[in-house]
């Protein structure tokens, strides 16, 4: 305790709430969320699921690869069991970024109950912001804040999804083709943003290969085997370069 | 199956084969969370696999196209792909323009040759 006096009086929970909602809506990130889940209202509307299930998953499954998995993967005859495992293996990610991001949220006073949400709300965009903004802030504010941009992130992805689905079930077909393309274009290119190392970039290129060349010999499990030989061929090829040079 | 349960399939199939698998990882991070940093190996590599199963799908998506996008010619859509990554590599990296240009090569090239 400080014996100056705070020069400003400590906002409300709904106030610091809401500052993570508009922090949210001015993030570069609404739009790519909006593009992305237009894109999956899409590709949801041509794999037969309702609307309602895509809203439901973004909001319970809430990372937008996973879900591009979980659609096709369903959508194109794969078993739950196949299902489970390549989202399962797209997750493995998750699991760093949620340890990066517990002790900035994490204070003297801190229940485990207070941060089951922003646990479950880890997603790329949500991190990276958190991780921007958070370390200015007031311990005892950053979790309010965390959990409203957060629900600004997820409210866009919802809507925006329902928007999606219905354009592609309204317009004429070489436009809903075009919006139909998003999901795979967007997800391409930002990976590819993403990659900044040469290990993300070996395993990208390894993937755009493995993937269609799996599926076209007809092997079981195609998408767990195209992450792990894929993804650990990448591996390999970075220890090697390491441990030359 | 009656008429209920085939109405509910799906969405136990959602929280069995996504949210459940998904969520494990979030539920882990809570419980151990200390001492990993992002470039430990075993990150780098989890990192590599979600990459490559990713980008998987991305290439089964454009090579073995559905519905409406089952309209415009493999040709097309896999040309499309190249010129929307290369506009991406061209113009200082934006995924903006990649992803703009890609999808305005789709939508010229499938009203060009459309099936």
């Amino acid at each position: 305790m400080s014996s100056i006096p705070s020069p400003e009086p400590e906002p409300s929970t709904i106030s610091i709430f809401f500052a993570g909602v508009r922090s949210a809506m001015a993030s570069v990130f609404f739009l790519v969320l909006a593009g992305t889940y237009i894109g999956m209202g899409a590709l949801a509307h041509d794999f037969g699921f309702p609307p309602w299930w895509l809203a439901l998953s973004s909001i319970l499954v809430w990372a937008a690869p996973a879900q591009v998995i979980l659609i096709s993967a369903l959508g194109t005859g794969a078993s739950l069991f196949e299902a489970a495992l390549a989202v399962t293996l797209s997750g493995i990610r998750l699991f760093p970024m949620v340890v990066a991001l517990l002790p900035l949220l994490r204070g003297p006073s801190t229940r485990l109950r207070d941060l089951l949400l922003p646990a479950h709300f880890t997603s790329v965009s949500m991190w990276v912001e958190s991780l921007r903004l958070l370390p200015g802030m007031p311990q005892n504010r950053r979790i309010t804040f965390c959990n409203g941009l957060s629900v600004g992130y997820m409210g866009t992805a919802v809507v925006f999804g329902f928007v999606g689905y219905y354009l592609a079930a309204g317009l004429p077909v070489l436009l809903a083709a075009t919006l139909l393309f998003l999901t795979p274009m967007s997800f391409l290119i930002s990976t590819a943003n993403n990659a900044r190392m040469m290990v993300d970039r070996l395993a990208l290129g390894f993937g755009l290969v493995l993937g269609p060349l799996l599926t076209y010999l007809a092997v079981g499990l195609d998408l767990m085997w195209t992450g792990l030989i894929g993804g650990t061929l990448a591996y390999l090829a970075h220890r090697f370069r390491e441990a030359t040079q | 199956m009656n008429a209920a349960l085939a109405d509910l399939w799906p969405y136990l199939v959602l929280i069995l084969a996504g949210y459940l698998p998904n969520e494990v990882w979030r539920v882990l991070g809570l419980a151990l969370a200390r001492g990993l940093n992002e470039d430990s190996q075993i990150v780098v590599w989890s990192r590599a696999v979600a990459t490559a199963l990713l980008a998987g799908v991305v290439a089964k998506l454009i090579l073995f196209a559905n519905g409406a996008l089952t309209t415009v010619p493999l040709s097309v859509r896999a040309g499309a792909a190249v010129v929307g990554f290369l506009a991406f590599v061209l113009l200082k990296r934006s995924v903006f323009a990649g992803v703009i240009v890609g999808e305005a090569a789709l939508l010229i090239g499938g009203y060009l040759f459309a099936r």
